[in-house]
């Protein structure tokens, strides 16, 4: 597999369905992109402090600063919300839909895994990686869940009717916790999102999979959720070969 | 001590929810209630206009000789109605509930339109959990 191009996951605009690419066109939407000539925030904040200098770059941050840092779910739940509305505004269907936001997933998915690695592994004297299945799938269930949202998830389960498919369950996914779903749009799970970042960092780990979301509502947890992994052969045939 | 009707209406005086909790109410066909609602809203209107020193919120209260109605008016003009009896003390604290509910259920909710009728499992869900499933 080589690579001439950019990835093409790497792009919002390169995957997505040809129908639809005529939207992003700054033609037809320059109006959303230039702002009106409003007074700035900071002109209103007579007694704020007056920054001292530029910001420091976010490259020379310490890592671990923001490790424990918290995001107000509120704001992160708008966040999602607007985002879940423009994409819902520029897909003809709802396959489209988890599409691009699977996409939209998978570029957070890259850099959750890279910042995670350094920040374990970067101190380390025998920095290590995962190359078996099951221990990989576990850190994403417990440490990038964690990186994420703060919780790990509920379960993984191996799919008992196929050999390739596994699960990672997430019994209140926070960014599920304020939508309703309506009913013409049927098996719609805007948990492609994290479907898309699982997918990241399974690429990451060199375990090509596609990964979809699927709600799996009980009585209990009404916006239960099934991330389905299904794992691309080459990888079940090297897990075959690293048992021996 | 009993929550008989919850109404919110939007800032242009559209009724978008109305929910019943308790049996024995006067049946109204949907166009009466929204026929009530606009009327209320115009009412509350006035009453924003009447107070004789300055500027006031409108009416919070509006008691009747079996009935209590609380308005909770918000700061974005949408306005949560309750329908009490008159011994019902908690009302606006419950309005105040309501308002966190709609605040998370409603506004978070990417496929619901602002000003546009509440259609969402979630919201109802909570209401329900919060004041019973009534009718």
């Amino acid at each position: 597999m080589a690579y001439s191009q950019p990835h093409p996951r790497l792009s919002v605009l390169s995957n997505s369905s040809q129908s639809s690419v005529d939207q992003f066109s700054p033609t037809s939407s320059s109006a959303r992109y230039s702002l009106p000539s409003a007074p700035s925030i900071h002109t209103t904040i007579g007694s704020a402090k007056p920054t001292q200098g530029p910001r420091p770059n976010i490259y020379d941050r310490n890592l671990n600063k923001t490790r424990i840092a918290e995001v107000s779910a509120s704001s992160f739940t708008f966040l999602f919300s607007e985002i879940v509305q423009y994409t819902h505004k520029r897909v003809s269907g709802i396959n489209d839909l988890e599409r691009r936001l699977n996409t939209l997933g998978y570029r957070i998915g890259t850099r959750v895994l890279e910042l995670m690695v350094w920040r374990a592994e970067s101190s380390s004297k025998a920095p290590k990686r995962e190359i078996r299945l099951v221990p990989a799938l576990m850190v994403i269930h417990t440490q990038v869940w964690k990186a994420v949202y703060g919780k790990p998830a509920d379960a993984i389960e191996k799919s008992v009717e196929n050999a390739d498919e596994y699960m990672i369950i997430d019994n209140d996914p926070p960014i599920e916790r304020n939508i309703s779903v309506p009913r013409d749009l049927g098996g719609l799970s805007c948990s492609s999102f994290t479907a898309g970042i699982v997918e990241a960092v399974l690429d990451g780990f060199g375990f090509p999979a596609r990964v979809t979301a699927h709600g799996t509502p009980t009585a209990q947890h009404p916006s239960r959720t099934t991330i389905l992994i299904k794992l691309e052969k080459s990888v079940l045939e090297r897990e075959e070969l690293l048992k021996q | 001590m009993a929550i008989h009707e919850l109404w919110i209406i939007n800032k242009a005086g559209g009724l978008v929810y109305q929910r019943n909790f308790a049996d024995g109410l006067a049946q109204l066909t949907s166009n009466e209630y929204l026929v009530l609602a606009g009327t209320l809203h115009g009412i509350h209107a006035i009453t924003s206009r009447l107070s004789p020193t300055g500027s006031s919120s409108g009416a919070e209260v509006i008691e009747g000789e079996t009935f209590k109605l609380t308005i909770h008016l918000t700061l974005t003009g949408t306005k949560f109605v309750l329908l009490t009896s008159i011994a019902e003390t908690t009302a606006e604290v419950f309005l105040q509930k309501v308002y966190e509910i709609y605040a998370d259920a409603v506004m978070k909710n990417p496929f619901h339109t602002p000003e546009m009728p509440i259609r969402s499992e979630g919201f109802d869900t909570k209401i329900t959990t919060l004041i019973g499933s009534g009718q």
